[in-house]
């Protein structure tokens, strides 16, 4: 089968690949760029471990082809961190103690970081039914909230 | 499976029509990656519609609104126009999974993937919105309420499309609502869904009423005898009473893990009810604010 091929930017990077019309945006992150911080879990839009952001949206990447990346400006957990300077979100996970096996992490802190860069000041109701679309097994969620509430408070300069 | 993004509709829906295999349209996808990786279909083609600008976009026309089938309902519910207009639709569609959802997940998708229990169906029938359809023969304009035949089963042909939604302008003294319940606050699936549009006159008499029912039959209802229940009255507790009444018995539900067929037929009526009396607290309230705001819109 002839693949397909699609010319997108990734963290601001412009990148090009070939895929198969049956891959997932998820697939293609994790198998052909070898970026694996988005994590497999439920691949039914469910779990929210594959979480990045289209041009800029919160989105499921195991909801998308990797042909619809095409033109479309990509946004994964590799990008959050600047180098070796952790994002305030990352931060307060660790101070926190917010994660345990870790899987979910990453889904989690891309999605909490679109949500402060469109909300900057949201309550912990708001928080939480942002994130209802990720599941954590481990730690019972309040850890998260509190860190993402905390890094919130702190981005504002509080 | 072959994968193609054409720009126009007539070239998305010439795709469709020459497949002679299996074929799907692909909008938001968050139904049909979800079949594709279960192995639930297996298509030969599938057509982006993304990239089909009629498709994704929300344009203001005849004083309502008409929706792109692939403008997402994240978009929808950012729109601020279409919020203050019709806030029982954009509810509706809101409610549908989580916010990664939201940002692909299209309200035409919503309707054409034909699930009993689709949360934005009720608030378009009650809206009496219109979808455009293109296919080989050209375009038609269909009712809503007509598209769902039964789950996954639908009224369109080989080859057609729906381009668009269109919401029309809301009264003057109107307003909508849409309610569902589930058994938790979040994430989902409707165990009853009531939308309801109103339209009051200057004295607060209704003069025009659509209710529309999910998740109790095989499609999506128009409950006639409910609108009757309203009309004439000023939807105090006698009216509301029997509006509620004529929802539980319109109902035709299923027993299954959601709810039984008793609590289903029971809780139609309560969600109706309380959905009127939402719509009528906002068909006030607009009509109040368009006589501050010197009549206009």
């Amino acid at each position: 089968m002839s693949g397909i091929h699609v010319s997108t930017k990734i963290n601001g990077d412009a990148v090009e690949f070939v895929c198969d019309v049956e891959e997932t945006l998820l697939d293609v992150l994790r198998d052909k760029l070898g970026m694996t911080g988005s994590k497999e879990g439920c691949s039914s839009g469910d779990c929210g471990a594959c979480s990045v952001t289209v041009d800029g949206r919160l989105t499921c990447s195991c909801l998308m082809l990797g042909a619809e990346a095409e033109g479309h400006d990509i946004g994964t957990i590799e990008g959050v961190a600047k180098g070796t300077q952790l994002h305030p979100i990352q931060q307060k996970i660790l101070d926190h103690a917010a994660l345990q096996c870790g899987v979910c992490t990453p889904g989690f802190v891309v999605a909490a970081k679109a949500l402060l860069e469109k909300n900057p000041d949201p309550t912990e109701t708001e928080v939480r039914f942002w994130l209802a679309g990720n599941l954590c097994r481990c730690t019972g969620y309040d850890k998260i909230i509190r860190a993402v509430m905390d890094a919130a408070a702190e981005m504002r300069g509080q | 499976m072959r994968y193609e993004s054409p720009q126009t509709i007539e070239a998305a829906s010439a795709l469709l029509a020459s497949e002679a295999g299996l074929a799907r349209v692909l909008a938001g996808g968050t139904d049909l990656l979800v079949q594709l990786r279960s192995g639930m279909v297996e298509p030969d083609l599938v057509v982006d519609v993304k990239n089909i600008p009629t498709m994704t976009s929300i344009t203001e026309e005849n004083g309502g609104y008409r929706i792109g089938a692939a403008v997402s309902s994240a978009v929808m519910n950012e729109h601020a126009g279409l919020c203050a207009m019709w806030p029982g639709v954009m509810e509706g569609a809101d409610l549908i999974g989580s916010t990664q959802v939201q940002g692909r997940a299209t309200m035409v998708g919503n309707l054409c993937n034909c699930g009993p229990a689709a949360d934005s169906v009720p608030g378009m029938v009650a809206a009496n919105a219109i979808a455009t359809i293109v296919g080989p023969n050209g375009r038609r304009e269909v009712p809503v309420i007509d598209i769902p035949v039964a789950p996954g089963k639908s009224t369109l042909a080989k080859g057609e499309i729906v381009e668009s939604v269109f919401l029309p302008a809301q009264a003057k003294r109107g307003g909508d609502a849409y309610l569902r319940f589930i058994p938790r606050t979040e994430m989902d699936i409707a165990v009853v869904g009531v939308g309801v549009n109103i339209e009051l006159d200057d004295s607060g008499v209704c003069t025009h009423a659509r209710v529309g029912l999910g998740a109790v039959a095989i499609k999506v209802l128009l409950v006639e005898d409910a609108a009757k229940a309203l009309i004439g009255s000023k939807l105090d507790d006698a009216a509301l009473e029997k509006m509620a009444a004529a929802t539980s018995a319109a109902c035709k539900p299923i027993n299954d893990k959601r709810g039984t067929i008793e609590f289903r037929t029971k809780v139609a009526g309560v969600l109706a009810r309380r959905a009127a009396k939402i719509a009528l607290e906002r068909a006030n309230v607009r009509a109040n604010k368009r006589a501050s705001n010197g009549g206009e819109k």
